[in-house]
């Protein structure tokens, strides 16, 4: 196709499948409620006229904020019909995020999901900050009704007006929609912003279709590959997968009934494809051991063994190797006892390819889904690059890089090690930011911050973002991702912040407990805790971990292994800006404010006291005075830990 | 697909604000026990109207003789619903028919069933057919049930119980069950919700959670609710209305603002303040 956009392929979907296939499908009312290539068609193109009408112009950007729902999607589609793009905000979003996006963009228009949203937009509205917003439109009236906002139109509405609008001037869309170049910005897309604010991305219809094209060149996806969609579509990994690949392949996509139903909906569907984060694959990997440890001994032991063998059959297939008829025939009776049944309880069972990305996961994760028969492999990429850059190819599964370009992909290691990506898929610069974008682009080449190498076969190695590459007391460089994701490993570890480097005589961690995990762990030792903080405060609790923590130094050189660490008093949030809204730890706002615990982790101190703002909703704050422990483990690794047990 | 429910879950035809359930002058009495003395007053349409009191005032036995457990000696109880129904001298399942659904302080659900078996339980009232038609299942009998659960889903939907649908009442927490009960009584499509205590022994959370829908119960739906409530806190802020028994008697009737300043309501609720001489 000559100068494919998205609302291009969609047209050509529709008319190829009609009314015959689903395109989206979102559950509802217990039910699938599926929308057809013909329907999500025409409802694109009535919103498009909807739009219209409201004088949306080709170039302008309109802003959506919700959940995963099918009028995401039409709105986004819709918004490029016109000429226009969209960009994404994450509905976890608190006002001054939101603000901060629609204000850089200078957004007329905001499609919105509920009253929640609707109220973050009168807030700034009432504050005086939402100056370039002329409309909002919802899509869920629930709670709407009394609402007295001029701006505020329901989407069912627009979606008339616009069909009123395309029976007058019938084909005047088409031309709007053949006008449409590849090399228009199709999407505004925020950078996680783990230093700052984040940035826009303009990325085009072309470098996204180009790098969906280029990943399905080495693993086909197909119409028949489901694909659930529960991520944030504002992030680059779920507009790639859901839109990118998803428009080419013509997928069925299907939307959760609620964030607490994913886990029986995906089961329900069955996707052969699958992209999350780390921190999905974390809390799949953290079910399956909270699971076994509530399990009878039986069923434990007969999955240990399984898995065993697992782990056996994986290392060999990943080497390049055969299995032998020994190991096939054991293999084949765990996959029937132990393997299948946890692929078939977390929802894995027909995957055929499944994805990270977006930031490093453990090797011991990785080894986990490998020995249960769980293709899983590793994305590099980044936002500006339309997330793919480098991956895992199929008979190339390395858990300790993250594989290799993608066609049409460049790969070269420029000054300080730092990772220099080249390919159509590179952006075309950030809005209304030339500054950063000379920094990111120069001669062509996506500068991304990461410092990593290639390794003898040609595998990309990424250690960790440039600047936080640490150098150990004894000239050994490490990346504290890298512990982080050791610890994290346990299922009591929430987050992690791994110190050290510098002038720092040696690691430590400050560690984030899961408070499910950890509560149901203390409940069975009938340990009596109140609030998170009493809970992480308690010496058994600080014993949990210390194992964890020995543990991960198993693995570690000595000047990499964390000698003190301390659990902190609250989890890690998003909206204290602590971590970015994909989960990142921020390590900047972490150190200022976490001074005090810091300077105590590299001093003599056994605890440090420190003071905890509490904000109460009616508006008044407390101070209160925490004390936390901190607990020396010198760097023992777990047979260390074990001795010293033994001769207590 | 348009998002908005297709049931109407308020099931009074009146207008907003007009006279709902009026009760009239009535006296209750156990033996030498006088449970309630001569109450009187008047919910309207529309409106969450809660009943406060100290413990013992009589506020569950007034819920009683509304919902028709409980046959006061004196006065009369009516419900505007189509027409006037007079709830005194009917047996609970009629009035439980004419539009008045409750939920109950311990929560009185069936813990071994579904939550969504529960709350197709809630539409029994509206059933239609008998043992024999339902019995053969297809045709008639399964047109009705996928109706019915059309309503009940979007109870679910409403009352966001969607990840328990399939779940075992008896396996939920203590919170989750009483927001199936408050599930249970909108499937009845009432035209009056009597709420006895609803956030008893919740916590915070779960507190907030619970105001949050009921408010949307009756926004909403736009469903009446009468409330029982000992949390002062929540029932000056959701409550439209406010009636405030002792001993069995109304010591004040007002919007929230009114009650709370009304010295007769701080005396029962902090005793009285001894003057200085």
């Amino acid at each position: 196709m000559d100068e494919a956009t998205f609302p291009k392929l969609l047209a050509a979907l529709a008319e190829r499948h009609g009314d015959r296939r689903v395109a989206l499908q979102e559950k509802r009312f217990g039910i699938w409620q599926p929308i057809t290539w013909g329907e999500h068609h025409r409802r694109v193109r009535a919103f498009a006229h909807g739009l219209a009408t409201l004088g949306f112009a080709r170039g302008e950007t309109l802003a959506i904020l919700g959940d995963n729902r099918p009028e995401w999607v039409i709105s986004e589609l819709a918004a490029q019909s016109l000429g226009g793009r969209s960009v994404g905000l994450y509905p976890d979003g608190v006002v001054d995020e939101i603000h901060h996006v629609l204000d850089h963009a200078g957004v007329r228009i905001v499609v919105c999901e509920d009253q929640e949203q609707v109220d973050k937009l009168i807030a700034l509205r009432e504050g005086g900050r939402l100056q370039t917003v002329e409309h909002i439109v919802s899509y869920d009236p629930r709670g709407l009704a009394r609402y007295a906002v001029d701006l505020l139109v329901q989407f069912d509405e627009l979606e008339r007006r616009g069909a009123e609008l395309e029976a007058e001037r019938p084909g005047w869309l088409d031309g709007e929609v053949a006008a449409g170049r590849a090399s228009d910005t199709a999407i505004l897309c925020t950078t996680s912003g783990t230093t700052g604010k984040p940035k826009l991305a303009m990325l085009s219809h072309d470098n996204l279709l180009t790098m969906g094209s280029n990943l399905m060149s080495i693993d086909p996806i197909d119409r028949d590959d489901e694909y659930v969609s529960f991520l944030p579509l504002a992030w680059i990994g779920e507009q790639m997968i859901a839109l990118a690949c998803g428009l080419q392949a013509g997928f069925t996509l299907s939307f959760p009934e609620d964030a607490a139903t994913v886990r029986s909906d995906m089961r329900e569907i069955g996707p052969r494809l699958m992209f999350s984060p780390p921190r999905i694959w974390e809390s799949l990997l953290s079910t399956v051991q909270v699971r076994l440890s509530d399990a009878g001994w039986l069923k434990r032991r007969v999955f240990a063994a399984g898995q065993a063998i697992g782990t056996r059959a994986a290392d060999r297939r990943l080497a390049g190797r055969r299995l032998g008829p020994a190991l096939s025939l054991g293999h084949a009776v765990a996959e029937l006892v132990a393997l299948r049944p946890v692929r078939n309880q977390l929802g894995l069972t027909r995957v055929r390819r499944a994805y990270t990305g977006g930031a490093p996961l453990g090797p011991d994760v990785f080894r986990f889904f490998h020995s249960i028969g769980v293709n899983l492999k590793q994305i590099y990429g980044q936002t500006e690059i339309c997330g793919i850059a480098v991956m895992h190819t199929d008979d190339a599964v390395r858990f300790n890089t993250v594989g290799v370009g993608i066609p049409g992909t460049d790969v070269e290691i420029g000054e300080g090690s730092e990772i220099l990506l080249r390919s159509p898929a590179v952006f075309s610069g950030y809005y209304r930011n030339e500054e950063a974008t000379a920094e990111a682009l120069r001669d062509g080449w996506l500068h991304t911050g990461d410092a990593g190498y290639l390794d003898d076969d040609g595998h990309l190695v990424v250690i960790d973002r440039a600047k936080d590459v640490m150098e150990a007391a004894d000239g050994t460089v490490f990346s504290p991702a890298f512990i982080e994701n050791k610890l994290k490993f346990s299922p009591y570890v929430d987050e992690a912040v791994v110190f050290g480097g510098g002038d720092r005589p040696h690691v430590a961690a400050m560690v984030a407990i899961d408070m499910e995990t950890v509560g149901t762990w203390a409940e069975k030792r009938k340990l009596s805790y109140t609030t998170y903080t009493d809970l992480a405060q308690k010496p058994e609790v600080y014993s949990l971990v210390a194992e964890a923590v020995a543990r991960a130094n198993d693995d570690l050189p000595e000047a990499m292994r964390i000698q003190r660490f301390v659990l902190l008093h609250k989890q890690l949030d998003a909206d204290d800006e602590e971590l970015t809204r994909t989960r990142k730890v921020r390590r900047g706002t972490i150190a200022t404010r976490y001074g005090g615990i810091i300077r105590a982790l590299y001093g003599d101190d056994d605890s440090v006291t420190i003071s905890s703002v509490v904000a109460y909703q009616d508006g008044t704050q407390a101070t209160r005075e925490i004390s936390l422990r901190i607990a020396s483990t010198n760097g023992a690794t777990s047979s260390e830990r074990e001795l010293v047990g033994a001769q207590r | 697909m348009a998002r908005a429910y297709r049931h109407n879950l308020n099931g009074s035809s009146l207008e907003r604000g007009a006279r709902q359930l009026e009760v009239h002058d009535v006296s209750l009495r156990f033996g030498g026990v006088r449970a309630l003395e001569n109450v009187s007053l008047g919910v309207h349409q529309g409106e969450i109207h809660a009943v406060i009191g100290p413990n013992g005032a009589g506020k569950t036995s007034l819920l009683n003789c509304v919902s028709g457990l409980y046959r006061p000696q004196h006065g009369s109880i009516t419900l505007q619903n189509g027409k006037v129904h007079e709830l005194t001298k009917a047996r609970p399942s009629r009035i439980a028919k004419w539009g008045v659904a409750r939920s109950f302080q311990n929560i009185e659900l069936f813990k071994h069933m579904t939550v969504l078996e529960n709350l197709m339980l809630g539409r029994h009232t509206h059933m239609r057919h008998n043992v024999f038609s339902a019995l053969l299942y297809w045709g008639p009998a399964e047109r009705q049930e996928i109706r019915e659960r059309e309503l009940v889903e979007e109870v679910i939907d409403l009352l966001e119980l969607q990840a328990a649908r399939k779940q075992e009442v008896g396996r939920l927490s203590y919170g989750f069950q009483k927001r199936v009960e408050l599930g249970r009584a909108l499937c009845i499509q009432p035209a009056v919700l009597l709420l006895d205590e609803p956030m008893a022994g919740m916590n915070t959370e779960e507190k907030e959670d619970m105001a949050r829908f009921i408010l949307d119960v009756n926004e909403l739906a736009g469903v009446t609710v009468v409330l029982i409530e000992h949390d002062m806190g929540v029932v000056m802020d959701i409550s439209d209305r406010v009636t405030v028994l002792d001993f069995g008697r109304v010591i004040a009737d007002g919007v929230p603002a009114e009650v709370s300043s009304d010295p007769a309501v701080i005396k029962a609720y902090l005793g009285e303040q001894k003057t200085a001489a």
